[in-house]
């Protein structure tokens, strides 16, 4: 019985995500992970620099974006970003309760983003802006709406870890999932960076 | 431990044992079956063209059924036989080399096997619905691909490559993982074998590889099901876009094929040829080079496309460049057999055959990288001739040496190596007499993917003479079949070390115990059982004492995650709602529950370990 002393909260190692082999595996394998969406991502914002002059006679960027709504969105990611650091670091001083407060208030910040995107989009359909009106369309929901999707993922998965964290504490287990869950929220508030600097920037400016 | 329960000695279903485990050698041999398979079909589909060829004016199988059959006969060989049985050598081998007991994730292990699995199966199926098979060709160019001009066959195409895709980046992820993270004490970067050397390349292209191909089907699902613009004009897409995309990740394709199969031949003309292999260094710096090279060069498939002399400039320079770490490669091997005593077994022949054929082959693709004379060649049988020469006189041939030459560890017996060495020689001949003459047809002006040619224009005869070498080509295949089954019935026991091995997967029984290694071995440097031999040892010296060995837990959930995907899938294709939802809740319902659950594994205990004595 004495491996199962080990997992108890009070001996935590201090990197307890890279703690095991599987942890390290874990961390290695969402990295490269991470590397592959990178080209997804590029991918489609590649095809996006491609069409986004291609509106069909509809409206163009300049008249379509609203620079104040985006500055906000992305201003909530950004901190979202931040309280994932606090939660990580929390772990790391083994304070689950710290963890639990700092993820809840990570996902409460990206599902408020997420109800910004849905209200934009709202707003987009209404002056003929629509996913089959254009070329520029289909690229512009796609790309958005792909990363929309991924920060849909990310809270449900965030949510989904602290539920189990209810039950099963921080081990070394469990360690790796925060852990990596925190860097696939930093991989999609960085992926927002470059959607704010290349679709609304320079869709206003470019 | 308070569970002392042996799942070791636990007698088993077998069909069970199969769908559930999460061990590499056994997705190995699940791997080697599923892509057997359908290799057959793909060869099935090619002897079924060239029929078609075989004379002038022939009414065999006209329009849409060849356009079908030349579509799935290409994207079955790349995707469904050539990947897989890649895969599977990789599965079988690479944990053995770096002295791993399994792979970093087994379970996803076991997710990319069976994704790949039933996105094959669902491309196939497109056989029997009323849309029939795709008819798009392998690249799917659009506008062709779009729903004005083709029916539910794309729609096959598309989901189907992006179930086995994903199967194919996690196998990817995993490969990177176990190679950098689970080699044995000693197991350098610099002294592994060229075959996890060259499958840790790949792995890595694959990682980069195949996102763009998932973002261009992604687009392509959108235009086809969802009534997106990407593609077309008439709304402001472009048609160029889908190239690109296919093309980035096509032509580092070509490589993760070909690269494992210079891996297997840098480990075959090694051990017959009783000599290390020569310039170790330079072979591994080819393969990052010609990786590296390999992202640069996409465009020389859309020289015609218009692109202006300055970018077709650019990357015929690219291309061309990657002929220099080829030929390095090329010599490196005729260096290792210089002054060596070689052994002509069948594993050998394959490698021996391999080098004049991939020559021809590169020579050929050195041509088409010059776009003034790739004006020329483009969409003609020439073209036809220089890919089936790197593929099937490059891959092909490497599966094969592989196979031959890893049988005995991964099914404990030896291959027939008369029959073997019929394999070969009709299976050489038959190549060389299918797509030699295809170099001259193409010359001549046949374009490719026409389903037939008029009489009195030169074309008869070299028609007629490939498709016998096609014929000829079928004739090998149930002499290799015919050889598997007759191993299977009355095999010769194989030896732990039937070649006289140099690297680690030879220090241990064939087949291996299912935790591979009793002890981690200590690697003293390249060809590490080699220089144990060298110094009159039988067995590798271990890097740990003897102790309990944690093994992962088998699982359904894989298989149960790629069928729910499979089942959304049809719900895509038909547009049923309720389909898509049940099975995207399968798969995703699937997920939950493995993150839910953690799997805490068992262990084999020392004494088990004395008992099966190794």
């Amino acid at each position: 019985m004495s491996d199962t002393h080990v997992q108890t909260s009070t001996s935590l190692p201090p990197e307890p995500e890279k703690a095991t082999m599987e942890g390290r595996n874990k961390f290695l394998g969402f990295w490269l992970f991470l590397g592959a969406e990178t080209v997804l991502f590029a991918s489609l914002f590649g095809t996006y620099l491609g069409l986004r002059n291609s509106t069909n006679g509809g409206p163009t960027t300049q008249e379509l974006f609203s620079l104040p709504m985006v500055f906000v969105a992305t201003v909530i990611l950004l901190v979202s970003s931040l309280t994932s650091v606090l939660a990580i670091q929390a772990m790391h001083r083994n304070n689950m309760k710290g963890l639990q407060f700092w993820f809840g208030v990570t996902v409460l910040l990206g599902f408020s983003f997420l109800g910004l995107e849905i209200y934009e989009f709202v707003e987009y359909v209404h002056h003929g802006h629509t996913f089959t009106s254009s070329a520029f369309g289909s690229a512009f929901y796609t790309l958005v709406g792909f990363h929309g999707g991924h920060v849909l993922f990310g809270v449900l998965w965030i949510l989904v870890l602290q539920l189990q964290g209810i039950k099963k504490g921080l081990t070394v287990v469990t360690a790796p999932k925060y852990y990596v869950a925190s860097l696939y929220w930093h991989f999609v508030d960085l992926v927002w960076v470059f959607i704010f600097t290349v679709v609304y920037l320079m869709g206003k400016v470019g | 431990m308070s569970t002392h329960v042996s799942h070791a000695h636990k007698k088993k279903n077998i069909l069970w044992d199969y769908l559930t485990t999460v061990d590499h050698k056994k997705i190995a041999i699940l791997y080697l079956f599923a892509g057997t398979l359908f290799l057959l079909i793909g060869g099935i589909e090619a002897i079924l063209m060239r029929l078609q060829l075989m004379v002038p004016e022939n009414d065999l199988f006209v329009g849409t059924t060849f356009n079908q059959l030349l579509t799935m006969h290409g994207t079955t060989m790349i995707f469904f036989a050539a990947m897989p049985l890649v895969f599977a050598l990789m599965n079988a081998a690479i944990p053995l080399q770096i002295g791993a007991r399994d792979v970093a994730f087994p379970f996803l292990n076991s997710l990319g096997f069976w994704l790949f699995f039933f996105g094959a199966t669902l491309t196939n199926i497109s056989w029997f619905t009323s849309g029939g098979a795709p008819e798009i060709g392998w690249t799917a160019y659009a506008p062709l691909a779009l729903p004005e001009y083709t029916g539910t066959g794309s729609d096959y195409y598309v989901l189907g490559l992006q179930l086995s895709g994903a199967g194919t980046l996690i196998g990817g992820i995993n490969f990177l993982v176990t190679i950098i993270n689970m080699r044995a004490p000693g197991m350098t970067f610099m002294r592994m074998p060229l075959f996890t050397w060259t499958s840790f390349v790949i792995s890595a292209l694959i990682l980069f590889a195949f996102p763009p191909l998932t973002v261009g089907l992604f687009l392509m699902m959108f235009d086809r099901l969802f009534g997106a613009n990407f593609f077309d004009v008439t709304m402001g897409g472009n048609v160029i876009i889908w190239e690109h995309l296919f093309w980035i990740f096509g032509h580092p394709e070509v490589y993760i094929l070909i690269l494992p199969a210079f891996g297997v031949f840098s480990e075959v003309i090694p051990t017959f040829s009783k000599k290390r292999l020569f310039g170790y260094h330079s072979m591994v710096f080819a393969t990052t080079l010609i990786a590296f090279l390999s992202f640069m060069v996409w465009v020389h498939h859309m020289f015609t496309v218009g692109l202006g002399p300055v970018a077709n400039s650019i990357f015929a320079v690219a291309t061309t460049a990657i002929a220099v770490p080829t030929g390095i490669k090329v010599f490196n091997w005729l260096f290792t057999m210089w002054g060596g005593r070689i052994q002509f077994t069948t594993a050998n022949m394959w490698a021996l055959g391999f080098i004049p054929s991939f020559v021809m082959g590169g020579v050929t693709g050195v041509m088409l990288a010059l776009p003034p004379a790739d004006f020329q060649f483009h969409d003609s049988y020439f073209v036809v001739a220089h890919f089936h020469y790197v593929i099937l006189g490059g891959v092909v041939f490497g599966l094969f040496a592989g196979l031959y030459y890893w049988w005995p560890k991964m099914f404990g017996t030896l291959l027939n190596e008369k029959l073997g060495k019929l394999h070969f020689w009709l299976m050489f001949i038959g190549f060389h007499m299918a797509f030699l003459p295809q170099h001259w047809l193409g010359l001549m002006g046949m374009p490719r993917r026409v389903y037939t040619y008029l009489e009195g224009q030169q074309l008869d005869t070299w028609n007629y003479v490939s498709t016998i070498g096609a014929l000829i080509m079928g004739v090998a295949t149930i002499v290799f079949a015919i050889n598997i089954v007759m191993t299977f019935v009355k095999g010769e026991k194989a030896p732990a070390d039937p070649w006289d091995g140099r690297t680690l997967e030879w220090s241990i029984p064939s087949p291996p115990p299912e935790y591979n290694f009793k002890q981690t071995p200590l690697v003293k440097g390249i060809d590490a059982f080699w220089i144990e031999k060298m110094q009159g040892n039988k067995e590798m010296t271990p890097a740990e004492p003897l102790g309990d060995i944690h093994m992962p837990s088998p699982s359904i959930l894989p298989f149960i995650m790629s069928l729910g995907f499979f089942i959304a899938s049809f719900g895509f294709i038909y547009h049923v709602l309720p389909v898509i939802i049940i099975g995207m809740g399968i798969g995703l319902g699937s997920m939950l529950a493995r993150s839910l659950k953690d799997d805490l594994g068992y262990h084999i205990h020392t004494d088990e370990l004395q008992e099966k004595g190794v």
